[in-house]
């Protein structure tokens, strides 16, 4: 996508990209001659587009990670993830300490620190995230 | 007014140099593979899965180092069939030290696939998502120098496309059937698209063999692509089964 200055018939510049966190995405372009700028303004379902393609609007400032696009966009519990039985993500790093927890309290242990984590906006829990629950909520040993 | 070929500076997102970068790191990744198989079929429910993991198995037990990549993504199965733990980092270690890579790693016990984005119009956008998950399982997975990595995909013909697309050239196919006429039909299909994207057919695999399930679609399909019925399933197959499968290949 490129954005081309009428007025000037020069090439537009990328210039920043935001991201208000509602989904969508704000990009403005600047004419490099007379310095007019415009916004290009995408709505959730086209940021959405963009971003299962692995690819950065305004380019990559840091290599991608592995399964960058997974770990960011799968839901990994059943529920959609704004329904009422969405929980946080789980980092690799926390599911693998969950399993150290005995079978038969796994699922209980999960769901206190998933009630933590949502309670507090917290979108992805992490073994820190789990140390920080555990000496808030006295459940040293889970 | 000038159009999009007339303007000749990149612009600064690169957007076709970071598409350039994801395809060299899948072929990176895939250079130490020695040979890429996917097996296929143009229905559901024949056994792919099984046959897949079972030859993979088998290769294995041959002292060859395999991979298997589950490329059904909303319908998971090698992670049981090679009794794979849930929560096993990928590529995970299965059964006679076949490595795997899986949606099932990504996802909570009977979780459907789901992406987190606007629910409105997620057709425009989930197919897209799907292949960029395929794109990383091909790129992201340390497997290291594999004699196989055999692709285990879902019916119907998409995520072969996709696939063709990210290796960027037709992987070599193992064409699964029943004996039943329905399946013949619509394997068919699937064999033709593989001829046209420029697949070698390796062989037909006949599974279920030996039942209720009447026909000849391993002889009918070997016969009109010109290319053999490497294993004829029976309902109960031994290892020798899956050995003489592997040997064939």
């Amino acid at each position: 996508m490129k954005f081309l200055c009428v007025e000037c018939d020069q090439q537009m510049a990328f210039a920043e990209r935001e991201l208000p966190g509602d989904g969508t995405l704000a990009a403005t372009f600047k004419c490099p001659k007379c310095g007019r700028v415009v916004a290009m303004l995408t709505n959730p379902m086209e940021t959405q587009l963009v971003s299962s393609l692995g690819v950065e609007i305004g380019g990559r400032t840091v290599p991608a990670e592995p399964f960058e696009m997974i770990r960011a966009n799968v839901v990994t519990t059943a529920g959609r993830p704004d329904g009422p039985t969405a929980g946080p993500a789980w980092s690799v790093d926390a599911q693998e300490r969950l399993t150290r927890v005995p079978s038969f309290v796994r699922g209980m242990v999960k769901k206190i620190y998933a009630d933590y984590a949502k309670e507090r906006g917290i979108t992805e829990i992490t073994p820190a995230i789990m140390d920080t629950a555990r000496a808030e909520l006295g459940l040293e040993g889970m | 007014m000038r159009t999009y070929h007339q303007l000749t500076d990149p612009d600064r997102s690169g957007l076709g140099d970071q598409i350039g970068a994801q395809r060299q790191r899948v072929a990176e990744r895939l250079a130490a593979v020695r040979r890429i198989v996917a097996v296929m079929s143009g229905k559901g429910g024949v056994g792919k899965s099984y046959v897949t993991a079972n030859l993979a198995r088998a290769l294995a037990r041959m002292g060859k180092p395999i991979g298997v990549l589950d490329a059904d993504l909303n319908g998971p199965t090698i992670p049981g069939l090679l009794q794979v733990p849930h929560t096993a980092q990928p590529p995970a270690i299965g059964l006679d030290g076949v490595k795997c890579i899986s949606m099932g790693h990504f996802l909570d016990e009977g979780a459907p696939l789901a992406f987190k984005g606007p629910a409105a119009e997620s057709f425009v956008w989930r197919g897209a998502m799907e292949a960029s998950a395929l794109r990383e399982f091909l790129g992201d997975v340390e497997w290291g120098s594999l004699d196989v990595l055999l692709l285990d995909l879902p019916p119907g013909m998409q995520r072969y496309i996709e696939l063709c697309d990210i290796l960027g050239k037709a992987p070599a196919v193992l064409t699964v059937t029943i004996p039943t006429p329905e399946s013949r039909d619509a394997v068919r299909r699937a064999m033709r698209a593989a001829v046209d994207h420029g697949s070698d057919l390796l062989g037909i695999v006949e599974n279920m063999v030996g039942g209720e399930l009447t026909g000849s679609a391993g002889d009918d399909l070997a016969a009109e692509f010109g290319i053999p019925v490497v294993a004829r399933i029976p309902w109960h197959p031994t290892p020798d089964t899956w050995n003489h499968l592997a040997a064939q290949l």
